[in-house]
């Protein structure tokens, strides 16, 4: 039976150079990990979506392969394929053989980077990663001339004109825009005193969107903690994880953001590093793997990844004050991808609202299956991404639950967008929102 | 090739057609080890596409092969001489449940786990549970008439299957059986069940589906090694109880798995059992309390009952996932399917252990201890030259050992490209001529999957060679 040996065993059992360029590549050993078994397939949210292999993980795993065995290049027919994916990780959750997904498919975007086409795109790409996202200042200053945009009546005009629909896009993004009336929040080196006894000093990130797209959401999380006895510090010097160019290859930019990170909340003296963006926390645990080759920061970022903790998880694994007061109805709770996925967390949120009297957790249909946000994916898959949040809003629907919860900015986005597409009456929050709420309406 | 590409692009949507190099890479492989390249790939989004794209295939002269998740580990979805790769997984729908009848009609690409989810809220599910069900699709496991642990109380996917809708080689669609078990005629559903994709393309299943029972217990015991483990599988079975499954793995799978899903597994287990009871409450509780004797009576170490569903999935977690895992222990696996009597196991696994030193290749044992249907899993590495050819060798080795000890080769992965050269080891020459005949019958001829089941690469013109068809001519046969 020479069927294994003439097609691909050959090139396989003689591979001459790889196609992959430079440190960041896939690395062959997490590369033959996977055994092709399959198991992954139906985790996939673009292969469930289009039924395709090339829209599959073990599809773009072989692809990866390909490349690194000089069977094919990073080339049309190949890069699209790893553009698709969201990056939501549900294939690694699934995966037997512990297939590192998210670090293959973040160095497959890395090897796509020098090689794209379009000066337009690397334009945008250039201003959005290394220019704003960096900085928490220029984020504040885009979130205020986009905070104009909406309050000044310029927005009507825009949108009564219809002179976006010459560019769909745009329109898109323009739609997708969460209101930006409530006020930031702002990182300034605060510290926020514990009430009643000081039982944990923690750091929370502020980040790049989360403070701008949900201030409150920000206070909300403050509150929470020092109710529950922690004293909590919001570095100055902190910025953006760097998590959204790491996605999009970027390793460098991303490296140079967490470095800062890292000094900042090991410089702060905390016990515990909190996010209550569920993105941002996975990319901060994983430090250790990200600076595994830096030996100024190998053992900083191991310290740094080791103490960060999602924002439910740690306050699922307190002794939680609970709420005395309840927030009745009906709640649905999509589980962002890099809490349940990337972080293997879907109890705590749960028992943090279970705790809140009165509130209902009515699951939806795949709660565990993206709901098509992934960052910037959002904007570059325009389709997909509308595909998949239709999916979700009708499941959500179909709970009949007045509230969406979840547990990460972009989700929250896609929610709250996906909704007004559909005609839904729903609210769209975090999990942390509830409790507060519940925890404010005990005065009342 | 132009022309048959638009051709395939207008019945199916160019989408859904691919034809770049790079693309065709991902097609090449299933969930085992042989590979080839499709010339292209339609992926039909109705039974009229399907259909569509057979009669496209036909007319360019191009065999068509059906292909579900590709999670087969028998090479049946290999395209060894190219043609056009038919992936059904597009056709995904549950049509219709019907709680009364106890009966669901599906799409050849939906999920095997998905008829038991959708069936669920009627207190039904489909029993034959393939370790891949949760990315294998129905119309694989009619193909190969899969099995699963759970087989062992139940019966293979034919047992399960009472129609289909296909396409014959003319593009035209058909009927085989129906909505329920007892129809008169020849039973052609039969046939095809297990015909792994030679004869006809499956484009709806009807499938029975049972009560969800209303206690299940999972039991997983420990032993300090195999020996002790299948005394126990002996007892298990001779004390007079039919547990739903009764699973095994040895010390190697262990190894591997309890990284992956932290089951609790000791490092020095040397065998764990694993048996499920199922049925009314109390009866389930007799024999639970029975397996749990049995068990400690040879030898077990420790034994864990779990009798709610997550802590049963946990205790399963391990057994469903284990092949997968093995990839934590070398890249490649050549997973064979091989049965032997239930009181052979034991020489079995002894003579697998001497092949496993002869060709210096680990090889894995987890395996329908129950059926006595092994699944010896040879680990192996594709990039060291010689490896590959070295574990197909042991792999015939392991098959033959299997005949000689009075069982088959195949329990339910199929024969594929995998096994076909062993064939004549179980068949006489009279019998494969037999199972030919229905390749005319038919009228298949090389239009669907060639080179599959029938020893080395038997294309139809092979087959048409064959004594009884060269003997009265294809025509008596159509």
């Amino acid at each position: 039976m020479a069927v294994g040996d003439t097609a691909a065993g050959v090139a396989r059992g003689k591979v001459l150079a790889t196609g992959f360029i430079g440190p960041d590549a896939p690395r062959e050993e997490d590369l033959y990990k996977c055994v092709h078994c399959g198991l992954c397939l139906n985790a996939c949210p673009t292969y469930v979506e289009t039924g395709l292999e090339t829209e599959s993980p073990r599809g773009r795993i072989a692809l990866m392969k390909a490349v690194f065995e000089g069977r094919a290049g990073v080339e049309p027919g190949v890069t699209e394929h790893w553009d698709l994916c969201i990056q939501c990780r549900a294939c690694e959750a699934a995966c037997p053989s512990g297939v590192p997904y998210g670090r293959l498919i973040e160095q497959a975007q890395a090897q796509m980077r020098p090689r794209r086409r379009g000066v337009l795109g690397r334009f945008v790409a250039w201003l959005a990663y290394a220019q704003i996202l960096p900085s928490p200042r220029r984020m504040r200053a885009v979130s205020a001339a986009l905070r104009l945009y909406q309050r000044s009546g310029l927005r009507a005009l825009v949108r009564a004109s219809r002179v976006l629909r010459l560019v769909r896009p745009l329109a898109e993004a323009e739609a997708s825009l969460p209101d930006l009336s409530r006020p930031a929040f702002r990182a300034s080196g605060q510290v926020y005193p514990a009430q009643g006894e000081t039982r944990y000093r923690v750091g929370l990130l502020s980040g790049c969107v989360m403070p701008i797209f949900h201030g409150p959401t920000m206070e909300a999380a403050v509150r929470v903690l020092t109710r529950n006895g922690c004293e909590v510090h919001v570095p100055a010097a902190q910025g953006c994880c760097g998590s959204l160019n790491l996605h999009g290859g970027d390793l460098d930019g991303g490296r140079a953001m967490a470095r800062r990170n890292i000094d900042a909340f090991l410089d702060a003296g905390v016990d515990v590093v909190i996010s209550a963006s569920a993105g941002c926390g996975a990319t901060m645990k994983e430090s250790a793997d990200l600076f595994r080759d830096d030996p100024a920061y190998a053992a900083k970022a191991a310290r740094f990844g080791a103490m960060t903790r999602d924002i439910t998880e740690f306050l699922a694994s307190l002794p939680l004050d609970p709420p005395r007061a309840g927030t009745p109805g009906r709640v649905t709770y999509q589980d962002s991808c890099h809490l349940v996925h990337a972080q293997r967390l879907s109890a705590p949120p749960r028992a943090l609202m279970a705790a809140v009297p009165g509130l209902e957790l009515v699951e939806m249909e795949h709660s565990d299956r993206c709901c098509g946000a992934g960052g910037s994916y959002q904007i570059t898959q325009r389709e997909m991404s509308g595909q998949l949040r239709a999916h979700k809003l009708e499941e959500a629907a179909a709970t009949g639950a007045a509230t969406i919860a979840t547990a990460n900015p972009g989700c929250m986005v896609q929610f709250a967008l996906g909704a007004r597409e559909a005609g839904l009456d729903v609210r769209v929050c975090h999990v942390v929102d509830l409790l507060d709420e519940a925890y404010r309406r005990e005065g009342a | 090739m132009d022309a048959l590409v638009r051709e395939l692009q207008r019945a199916v949507g160019s989408r859904y057609v691919l034809s770049r190099p790079q693309e065709l890479l991902v097609y090449e492989y299933d969930g085992a080890v042989e590979r080839a390249l499709p010339g292209v790939v339609a992926v039909p989004g109705t039974a009229a596409q399907a259909a569509q794209v057979v009669a496209i295939a036909r007319r360019h002269g191009l065999p068509v092969v059906p292909r579900g998740a590709g999670t087969g580990l028998s090479g049946g979805a290999i395209p060894i001489h190219g043609g056009v790769l038919m992936p059904m997984t597009r056709l995904n729908r549950v049509l219709e449940i019907d709680p009364l009848e106890r009966m669901a009609i599906v799409e050849p690409g939906v999920v095997n786990i998905d008829i038991s989810k959708a069936a669920e809220p009627y207190g039904l599910r489909y029993a034959p549970d393939p370790s891949s069900q949760k990315a294998c699709t129905i119309g694989g496991n009619v193909a190969e008439n899969a099995g699963g642990p759970h087989c062992l109380a139940y019966g293979v996917t034919t047992n399960h299957v009472m129609g289909m809708e296909i396409v014959l080689a003319d593009g035209t669609l058909a009927w085989v059986g129906g909505r329920n078990h007892e129809l008169p005629g020849y039973d052609l559903r039969g046939v095809l069940i297990g015909s792994e994709g030679t004869l006809a393309v499956t484009t709806k299943v009807a499938v029975r589906l049972q009560p969800v029972p209303e206690a299940v217990t999972t039991i997983l015991a420990i032993f300090q090694d195999e020996d002790d483990a299948s005394a126990a599988v002996t007892a298990i079975v001779g004390a007079g109880i039919v547990p739903a499954a009764i699973e095994m793995m040895d010390r190697l799978t262990i190894q591997a798995v309890e990284p992956a899903i932290h089951a609790g597994y000791p490092a020095d287990a040397g065998a764990v059992l694993l048996v499920e009871v199922e049925g009314l409450r109390e009866p389930v509780a007799e024999e639970s309390e029975e397996v749990q004797q049995v068990c400690y009576r040879h030898g077990a170490t420790e034994v864990r009952v779990a009798d709610d569903p997550t802590l049963r999935e946990r205790l399963w977690a391990g057994r469903k996932t284990a092949l997968g895992a093995l990839g934590r222990l070398a890249p490649n696996y050549y997973l064979l399917d091989g049965v032997v009597p239930r009181t052979k196991i034991l020489e079995a696994l002894r003579r697998i252990r001497e092949i496993s030193g002869e060709y210096a290749l680990p090889i894995a044992n987890v395996f329908h201890a129950g059926d006595g249907n092994l699944h010896p899993c040879i680990l192996f590495d594709e990039r060291m030259p010689g490896q590959t050819q070295r574990s197909r060798e042991a792999g015939g080795a392991v098959l033959r050992t299997c005949i000689d000890l009075g069982g088959a080769l195949s329990g339910e992965h199929g024969v594929g490209l995998e096994k076909q050269e062993y064939m004549e080891l179980s068949f006489s020459e009279a019998d494969m001529d037999a199972m030919a005949r229905l390749n005319p019958a038919f009228g298949a001829g090389d239009t669907f999957n060639p080179g599959k089941v029938f020893p080395t690469g038997a294309s139809c013109v092979e087959l048409l060679q064959h004594p009884a068809i060269a003997r009265l001519g294809v025509d008596a046969f159509v």
